[in-house]
């Protein structure tokens, strides 16, 4: 019998501890298939965050780091510049990558290291009880937003794709989503393109994934997808924001 | 080998070259820029890296990476600098990577001023950052200490996994001193098995982390770490003596303040009066074992600082009571001057008689 679907090398054979529909996993799932189809199981270097996520250091069956709060980017760099010849990823949260560690991604990308952040945005700090991120929208209810998001009072939802593409230092830029199989697939090819980006040394390289965070959305699975599809990509179009010129065509 | 004239900042940078460090992550912060200054050069020269962060959180973190794949790696700043360091040496310790980080002390706290200064003790030495952890402190007193001592830091951050610390200030910095450079042995980082690098075929997998979930692991960590720690203060400690055997009243001072005092205790000699000076060159571990020892012959300490009295708490514990410690310390950027010094020592010997 032909086996159509196996676990990758790269991804340990562990159970996650994810919610019912909380997306994390497919995300794992796609870095390590691509981590296996390029071949670089034994080059692939991943920092985990701080944030429901920070157990992919268990889930992804290579060497891994666990960075502070926001300062992957920074631990990435350490990496990298150790060791240029690795896959050096890092996988934040919306949180942790565009509250606490803004400073990090932004001077990463503007230095245009050669290492990939793996951007998990899911419109709410999940780990610490559905509170308000930089990325939730307008109106979006939650723990801190009791009444909903208001930009007056608690600023604008931050766009991080259209605030990195203006620097140089950026290689590739590209906004996904895991929602349904279709952009399963394209959020594949998207972690796959960043990393050859990566390895050819053209620059700094980010995907972000739109994710679903059921549970703190107060959804159940289905509807959070359907919530992901209907509010979040209008306000967070999908799309190629920065390709180096020679993977555009 | 003839001696060549080197001022401390450079001399921190030429010390840690010649220990094989090859990465330095950094910030520009007074005084200590000549020593980033003198890495932007040097580093290239043997293939090395100078890289300027965004701030010192980022510097911080990018030692973290650095050791994590394995490398020598070092980070400098001062006061202001070496706060926004503390979370990820924190996360360093807890990791246990091995790193040197140099604090120019200055003036404090908040952004105080950029003159000489101690008061970063506490921080130093006491932890710093969150969790229960501990840093090697090393305190050079002459450039020539500076070269010796860093190919120490490297060597005693590898072989514990351990975070080093090395504390000067400014004037230890843009002093010009000879010093005997050594054989230009390029020593190389030894090895490390525990550093995630990739994958090996049918090895362990390698994990750089400070994260115990479950309490039970988080205390069996926190007791080997504090194995190590005593380790380290049982074999670690380092100190100098200076006409110590027949004093009946020691003096303390660690860097700066111990060049100081060498000329008090030269002064008291002169006039007859038994003073010495214990200093210390590991602050931590701190060199109880030599306090403990001369608190049977001397009848008093006197401790000098450039803050207003911290490394008299560690003195007052390894004295355990047994005698009086009394405290001279300039702070805020201002140093002790020896005839200030002198005058407490003559007051003091003389049974608090002026
Ligand atoms: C310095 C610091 N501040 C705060 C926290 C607490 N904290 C843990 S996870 C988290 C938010 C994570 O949210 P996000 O990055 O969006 O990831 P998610 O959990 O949504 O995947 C916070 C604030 C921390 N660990 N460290
Ligand atoms: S809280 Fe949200 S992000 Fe965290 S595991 Fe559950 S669904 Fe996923």
């Amino acid at each position: 019998m032909k086996k159509v679907f196996t676990r990758p090398k790269a991804l340990a054979d562990i159970p996650f501890h994810y919610c019912p529909g909380c997306t994390h996993g497919i995300v794992h799932r796609l870095v390590a298939e691509v981590i296996d189809e390029m071949g670089m199981y034994e080059r692939a270097l991943g920092v985990a965050p701080v944030g429901c996520s920070v157990f992919i250091y268990n889930y992804l069956d290579i060497d891994m780091y666990q960075a502070a709060h926001g300062r992957a980017p920074a631990v990435g760099t350490g990496i990298k510049r150790v060791l240029p010849d690795r896959l050096v990823f890092t996988y934040q949260g919306d949180g942790d990558a565009a509250a606490i560690g803004t400073g990090e991604l932004v001077h990463a990308a503007a230095r245009g290291e050669k290492i990939t952040v793996i951007f998990i945005n899911n419109a709410v700090y999940a780990m610490t009880g559905g509170q308000m991120a930089p990325t939730t929208l307008l109106g979006q209810k939650t723990t801190t937003t009791p009444f909903g998001r208001e930009g007056e009072i608690n600023g604008l939802p931050v766009k991080v794709c259209e605030m990195l593409a203006p620097l140089d230092g950026s290689a590739y830029l590209a906004r996904v989503s895991v929602h349904n199989p279709k952009n399963v697939n394209a959020a594949k090819k998207a972690i796959r393109k960043a990393f050859e980006v990566q390895m050819r040394g053209d620059g700094f390289t980010m995907v972000e994934v739109l994710s679903s965070c059921p549970t703190n959305w107060g959804l159940s699975p289905l509807e959070a997808l359907k919530w992901l599809e209907e509010k979040m990509i209008p306000y967070y179009p999908l799309g190629e924001y920065k390709t180096p010129a020679e993977v555009n065509g | 080998m003839a001696k060549v004239l080197m001022k401390g900042n450079e001399a921190l940078g030429e010390g840690a070259v010649r220990a094989g460090c090859r990465y330095f992550f950094g910030y520009p912060i007074t005084p200590q820029s000549e020593l980033p200054h003198y890495l932007a050069k040097r580093m290239p020269e043997v293939g090395g890296l100078y890289l300027q962060s965004e701030s010192e959180t980022a510097a911080a973190n990018m030692v973290f990476g650095a050791a994590g794949a394995g490398a020598r790696v070092m980070t400098s700043s001062s006061g202001p600098g070496i706060s926004l360091m503390q979370e990820g040496i924190s996360y360093i310790a807890g990791a246990e990577l091995p790193c040197v980080i140099v604090n120019m002390i200055r003036g404090g706290p908040g952004l105080g001023n950029i003159a000489p200064a101690q008061s970063d003790y506490f921080q130093a030495v006491k932890g710093g950052g969150h969790g229960d952890y501990r840093l090697i402190c090393l305190a050079p007193a002459s450039v020539q200490e500076i070269i010796d001592l860093m190919q120490d830091a490297f060597d005693l951050a590898d072989k514990y996994r351990n975070p080093v610390m090395l504390l000067a200030d400014g004037v230890l910095g843009q002093m010009m001193e000879p010093v005997e450079l050594g054989e230009e042995k390029i020593a190389e980082a030894p090895e490390k098995p525990w550093a995630a690098t990739g994958r090996k075929k049918g090895g362990p997998k390698r994990l750089i982390n400070s994260l115990y979930i479950v309490p039970e692991e988080c205390e069996k960590h926190n007791i080997k770490l504090a194995q190590k720690y005593d380790t380290i203060r049982r074999n670690e400690q380092r100190w100098e003596e200076y006409r110590v055997d027949d004093a009946t009243m020691i003096l303390v001072a660690f860097g700066t303040c111990a060049r100081i005092c060498k000329a008090v205790v030269d002064s008291a000699r002169n006039e007859g009066m038994a003073v010495g000076l214990i200093r210390p060159i590991t602050v931590w571990p701190y060199p109880t074992d030599v306090i403990t020892r001369v608190r049977e012959k001397a009848e008093q300490f006197l401790v000098v600082e450039m803050n207003m009295g911290q490394m008299i708490e560690d003195v007052k514990l390894a004295v355990e009571g047994m005698r009086p410690v009394h405290f001279y310390g300039r702070s805020g950027g201002m140093m002790p001057v020896a005839r200030d010094v002198f005058g407490e020592v003559k007051k003091l010997y003389n049974g608090g008689a002026a």
